[in-house]
Formats: structure tokens, C-alpha cells, sequence
């Protein structure tokens, strides 16, 4: 790796670190700093509220950010190389829609049907929504993994995505229209995306399953470098197309999957990402662009979460809102600046 | 050199298949490539020349018959082993930003690196080979999306080099370039197969350098099936020719090359020698005067030898003198 590449990564670690830390510290009840320390390590006895409030709330959030902020970076960065297209993202193809219908599914006809509003049913109704909302993002992927073996090009299999991601749209709409105001809410808070929303236990798995998946996913840099200089060239230098297309949508697909299931569409993060570490590195290498966008999504996430909670908007803005509003002028700015450079050359 | 065939198409069929039908473009083929011999494939639009190459390149099955490289079905190589025999350089352009000419160059290295595509010393030194072998040492550090047409052309060609291949397939490399651009990518590509050994096929539209450069022509076309030869072969037997019939191009059996044929409405007497009779003559002609030496005519134009000297227009009213051949245009006009 080049010099500026190691100290890129090193600040972004830095970065992190820092992130990580502030998002312990700072929230609507105020811990001091040796307070955390010692909940943390277990070296003096603090009181039981805040040691709770750090166990129960704060740190399975900010892993969760982090988590999904890396995952939805390294899906996104798949999707734009294997579709050659710098508007992909982690939510083309309608996986994420497809989570959303699972979703929608279980929320909206369990008032309608069951007669019980899903929001009342505590734990039990929130593994429910994230088995539907795995179902439904898995199902579609599968869907479009099938279709991706029958069709040639690249661009209609992008919008048979889609579509079908339209008709997922479709589908909730009409089950929003046959559900209570109760439910609609519920569906609706659901799709504005949270990192909070994990508790401790369901955390615990989110994290060990993201901890196996993003390894398996740095399988795939070859293959996507391979993947950059377009389908002919790449078979000719003996990758199988077809087989190499299938890995790679499928594994943004499950990334994608699962961090929807347990967060929520979150929106920005998977775009926007690879854009910016491909103009920070100066690189389009992915042995640069992985482990650079899985760092920075990481970073990213937990800034976002953490001006989600600042103080005064103790209510926690919603995790979508922050992340486009902080992240589509930081890209802008990036790209706009990358554009002066590449007229300066 | 060994000129030996690498390349053998037997009763070779190439087509699409779409659920109903076949749609067959080129009918049993049967041709050798040689090695150390720069292959040029001539076809109008539509001739099937990128379906020929898409198929010996294994992007699409033959319809029928086979194809046969360095002595193996074509059919036998798995994909890994066709990356080490078969190098490609496409008409598709590459649309990648931000990564380096060696960085391009060094993906051609794929077929032998190993499961995270690092570059070995070896593999780094062939390279730096690559990029000296095509003369683009100088901007190897330059991001691809900054170079002009040709160098990425040249860029490509390096890529093939680097994946050492005895083949080299190439579809249309000359297109969209100027002409010393061109010039300079066939030298190049003529050098290769003389100096490496290599088995350079390429289909190209540019009739003329292609007759001066290329050691055989393959001439393609729907109708009238492959004609193979080299260029002066097929002037001698009389293919060039009928091959591109059409009104206002004819070949020229002294040079063996294509000129464009005038129709003339007028005569007139040209006298001299040298570049200024050929430029004179070369004027008129286009502009629809026949002027040859002997030529019975009421006009007479004789032109000076020496750089500079004057056009001497005779006409039975008197003479004139002219110095530039525009001024000669407008006054025979």
C-alpha cells in the first residue's frame, strides 16, 4: 500500500476510535468520562442507572451504527462495481424493498387480521418484524440472483431490480391502505431506520453474523477488480461472469439484508460511501476500496448516530434524515473537488 | 520464424442462436492464422467480423465446426487456461477512473496471480516489459480517464502483452484515431508478431494500411464467403477488387492499393514531370479533368520541374503563368 494509503486508514481508525467514544459520553443524560471507564472495565461501582444506560442503550447502538454503517458501505461499493454504475447502491434491486414488504406484511395485517397492533407486543413483535423483514429482502434476492443467470446485460437486470422494487412499493401501498393508523405509524417509524432499535441479545447476533459475512465479502476483491475493466475484458482474463455476478449480488444482497432487517432502510450510507473513499484514495484498486469503504461506513454511521442523539433532539432524529442531510453535501463537496483536480491535471 | 498455423477454423459456423431460429452470419470457414504473422480481417459493416472474433475468443459459442488453437479445441481450455493463451483488446471502452496505466496493465496479470491479484517481482517486471514494449513508459504513473484515444489503445495492447499470450486478438484498433496514430498502432502491432511470435489477428476498416502492413488479409463477407491470401495475392487473382466493387472506388493494379475513381468530363494536356505534374494531375482529376501526357486536347498545361517554378497554362490565345495549383483551378474553371 502507498504511504498516504496507510495513513488515510490509520485516521479513519483514529476516526472511529474517537467516534466511538463520543458516542459513550455524549446523549441526553450527561456520564462523565471516568464514570464510563469504570463501567466499562468493572473497576468501581457507579451508580446502577448510568451502567445501564451505557450497557443497555448506548453501546449496543454504537456497535450497531458501526456494524451497519460498514456493511451497508461494503454492499454499496459491490453493487456500483459489479453494475458499473455509480448511482447503485445498496438499495437497487429492491432488496431493501423487499425487506420493507416483509415488514409491512407482518405490521400491517397484524392489526388488520389479528386484531393485536404489533407495536404492543414488545420483544416477541420485534423478532418478528426482523425474521419478515429477512424473508422479504432474502426472497427478492433470490429472485434477482435467478434472473441475473437468464439475462445477458447488466442495465436490464438493473431494471428488472427495479421493478421490482416497484412492485414491492405497490404491495405495501395496498396494504396500507386496508391497515389501522396505529400500525401505518409503526411501519412508518420502522422505515425512517434506527440504530436503537437493537437490543442487547438481538445485537449480539447482529454483530456475530455481520462479524462472519464482511470477511466473505473481501473474498470478492479480485473478482471486482477483475470485474472493473468490464464483462469481455474479465473473461477474457478468466473470470466466469456468471458465476462471478451471482457471488457479488449475493453477497451485497445478504449485507444488505441483514442490516435492513435489523435497522431499517437506511438510505444514504451505501451510495454515498464508495464515492467518497474512491476520491479520498485516488483508487478505484478494491485491496484499497474495502477495507477504506468498510472503515469509513463505520465512521460515517457513528457520526450520524451521534448528531442523531445531539442534545435537543433528544427525541433521536431519525438515523435517514441525518445521514443524507450530513452526508449528500460532504460528497458533493468531495466529487465537486475532484473534478477541479482531474481539470488541474 | 516459424511460421506455423496457431489458429485452425474447421467447417467453423459463427452465428447467434435466439430461441426460434439460428441466425447464421458466416458459413463454414475453413483458415489457419499463422504465428509470427500479423492477420488483417477487412469485411464491410455488417460482414460479421466481430462475431468471428467474439467466437474465436470464446465470448460465444460456435454454431458449428470448431475451433482449433495451438493445436487444442477450443473447447478443451477451461477458462483459466484460455486467459494464458488468448489476449483481447476491445472496442468497448473502458470508462474507469482513478486507477494508474500500470495498475491497467498490471490486471493483465490476473490469469497468474494468486486469490488477492497481488503483482510478484516477476509479474511487476513483465510489466514494466509490457509498457516499454509499447513505448508508454513515460506515463505509466497517469490515471486512465486522462489519456487520449490512442494512448489508451496502446494502454490495452500492453495489457494483452502483459497476459502472455500467444494470441492476440484485437477488434478495431485503429478506429477513432488520427492517421499517424493509426500508422504507429499497426507498426506496433506488425512488430509484435515479427519480434514475439505472436499470433496478431485484427479486424480494422482501414483498407490501405492494412494492405501495406498486414502479412495476410482475410476478406469477409456475407455473400461471397472468406477469401485469405496475402495482400498481394488476392490484387493478383483479382479479390481485392471485385471484393469492393462499388461505383468511385477503384484498385489501382500498379501500387495495390484503393484510389477513388473519377469520372471525368474533360481532357486536357499536362506536361512535366515530377511532384508538381503528380499534384497537378492529382488536382484536376478531382475536379473532374482528365490530364495525362500525350492527351489531345485544345488546353495544355506545362508544369516547371524545379520547386516553385511556375504552371504554364497554353491555350491557342495565348499562355499564362500561374504559381499555385488553386490559381490553375480557377483559371482552367
Amino acid at each position: 500500500m502507498k504511504r498516504p494509503t496507510c495513513l488515510y486508514m490509520l485516521f479513519l481508525g483514529a476516526g472511529i476510535f474517537l467516534f466511538f467514544l463520543l458516542n459513550l459520553v455524549l446523549g441526553s443524560v450527561h456520564i462523565p468520562f471516568p464514570a464510563i471507564w469504570h463501567i466499562l472495565w468493572g473497576t468501581e461501582p457507579e451508580s446502577e442507572v448510568w451502567t445501564n444506560i451505557i450497557w443497555k442503550s448506548r453501546i449496543p447502538q454504537t456497535i450497531t451504527a458501526m456494524v451497519a454503517g460498514a456493511g451497508l458501505a461494503v454492499s454499496g461499493l459491490q453493487m456500483q462495481t459489479v453494475f458499473r454504475n455509480p448511482l447503485a447502491g445498496p438499495s437497487m434491486l429492491g432488496i431493501s424493498s423487499g425487506a420493507s414488504l416483509g415488514v409491512a406484511f407482518v405490521v400491517l395485517l397484524s392489526g388488520s387480521i389479528g386484531g393485536v397492533a404489533l407495536s404492543r407486543l414488545g420483544y416477541m413483535g420485534e423478532l418478528a418484524l426482523t425474521i419478515a423483514a429477512i424473508a422479504g429482502a432474502l426472497s427478492v434476492m433470490a429472485l434477482i440472483a435467478f434472473i441475473s443467470q437468464k439475462v445477458k446485460g447488466n442495465v436490464t437486470l438493473l431494471i428488472i431490480g427495479v421493478m421490482i422494487g416497484y412492485v414491492a412499493s405497490a404491495i405495501i401501498g395496498v396494504l396500507k391502505y386496508f391497515s389501522v393508523e396505529e400500525d401505518i405509524r409503526a411501519y412508518v417509524i420502522w422505515g425512517l431506520g434506527s440504530f436503537s432499535r437493537v437490543s442487547g441479545d438481538q445485537m449480539t447476533l447482529f454483530v456475530s453474523i455481520m462479524l462472519v459475512l464482511l470477511p466473505l465479502s473481501f473474498l470478492l476483491i479480485k473478482t471486482l477488480n477483475l470485474l472493473l475493466l468490464g464483462e469481455n475484458y474479465a473473461r477474457n482474463l478468466g473470470l466466469n461472469i456468471k458465476r462471478a455476478r451471482l457471488l457479488v449480488i449475493c453477497s451485497a444482497g445478504i449485507l444488505t439484508a441483514i442490516v435492513t432487517a435489523y435497522c431499517g432502510p437506511i438510505n444514504f450510507l451505501g451510495l454515498a460511501v464508495p464515492h467518497l473513499c474512491r476520491a479520498l484514495f485516488q483508487s478505484s484498486d478494491h485491496r484499497v476500496l474495502m477495507p477504506a469503504s468498510l472503515l469509513t461506513g463505520a465512521a460515517l454511521a457513528l457520526a450520524c448516530n451521534l448528531i442523531a442523539r445531539a442534545p435537543g433532539f433528544e427525541g433521536a432524529l431519525p438515523v435517514n434524515s441525518v445521514t443524507a442531510l450530513i452526508g449528500a453535501p460532504v460528497v458533493m463537496s468531495v466529487l465537486f473537488n475532484k473534478k477541479r483536480n482531474e481539470i488541474r491535471e | 520464424m516459424n511460421h506455423s498455423p496457431s489458429i485452425r477454423l474447421i467447417d467453423l459456423s459463427t452465428g447467434y442462436t435466439t430461441p426460434k431460429r439460428q441466425i447464421v452470419i458466416a458459413n463454414r470457414i475453413n483458415a489457419t492464422i499463422n504465428q509470427g504473422e500479423l492477420t488483417c480481417l477487412l469485411g464491410a459493416n455488417g460482414a460479421g467480423k466481430s462475431t468471428l472474433l467474439r467466437t474465436l475468443s470464446g465470448f460465444q459459442p460456435p454454431l458449428a465446426g470448431e475451433i482449433q488453437l495451438m493445436g487444442k479445441s477450443l473447447k478443451a481450455y477451461s477458462d483459466k487456461q484460455l486467459a494464458r493463451v488468448i489476449g483481447v483488446v476491445l472496442t468497448d471502452k473502458c470508462e474507469i477512473r482513478n486507477m494508474s496505466v500500470m495498475e491497467l496493465v498490471g490486471l493483465g496479470r490476473s490469469p497468474y496471480t494468486g486469490f488477492w491479484g497481488t503483482l510478484g517481482e516477476t509479474d511487476r517486471e513483465i510489466v514494466h516489459q509490457a509498457l516499454a514494449r509499447v513505448k508508454i513508459e513515460r506515463f505509466a504513473r497517469r490515471m486512465i480517464q486522462t489519456l487520449s484515444d490512442g494512448e489508451r489503445q496502446k494502454v490495452m495492447i500492453a495489457k494483452a502483452l502483459a497476459q502472455e499470450t500467444p494470441i492476440i486478438f484485437l477488434d478495431e484498433p485503429t478506429a477513432f484515431l488520427d492517421f499517424p496514430s493509426k500508422v504507429e498502432i499497426m507498426q506496433l502491432l506488425h512488430e509484435l508478431s515479427r519480434g514475439m511470435g505472436k499470433t496478431v489477428f485484427m479486424s480494422t476498416h482501414d483498407l490501405e494500411l492494412a494492405l501495406q502492413i498486414a502479412d495476410k488479409i482475410w476478406l469477409m463477407d456475407r455473400e461471397k464467403g472468406l477469401r485469405v491470401g496475402t495482400p498481394e495475392d488476392l490484387a493478383l487473382d483479382g479479390a481485392l477488387d471485385h471484393f469492393f466493387e462499388r461505383e468511385g472506388v477503384a484498385f489501382d493494379e500498379e501500387t495495390g492499393l484503393f484510389r477513388i475513381d473519377h469520372t471525368f468530363q474533360r481532357v486536357v494536356r499536362l506536361e512535366g514531370e515530377g511532384s508538381r505534374y503528380a499534384m497537378a494531375r492529382k488536382a484536376l482529376a478531382r475536379n473532374g479533368i482528365q490530364a495525362e501526357r500525350g492527351l489531345d486536347a485544345s488546353l495544355t498545361i506545362r508544369c516547371g520541374a524545379t520547386p516553385g517554378a511556375p504552371f504554364t497554362i497554353i491555350t491557342p490565345d495565348g499562355e499564362k503563368e500561374v504559381r499555385t495549383i488553386e490559381e490553375l483551378l480557377r483559371l482552367v474553371d
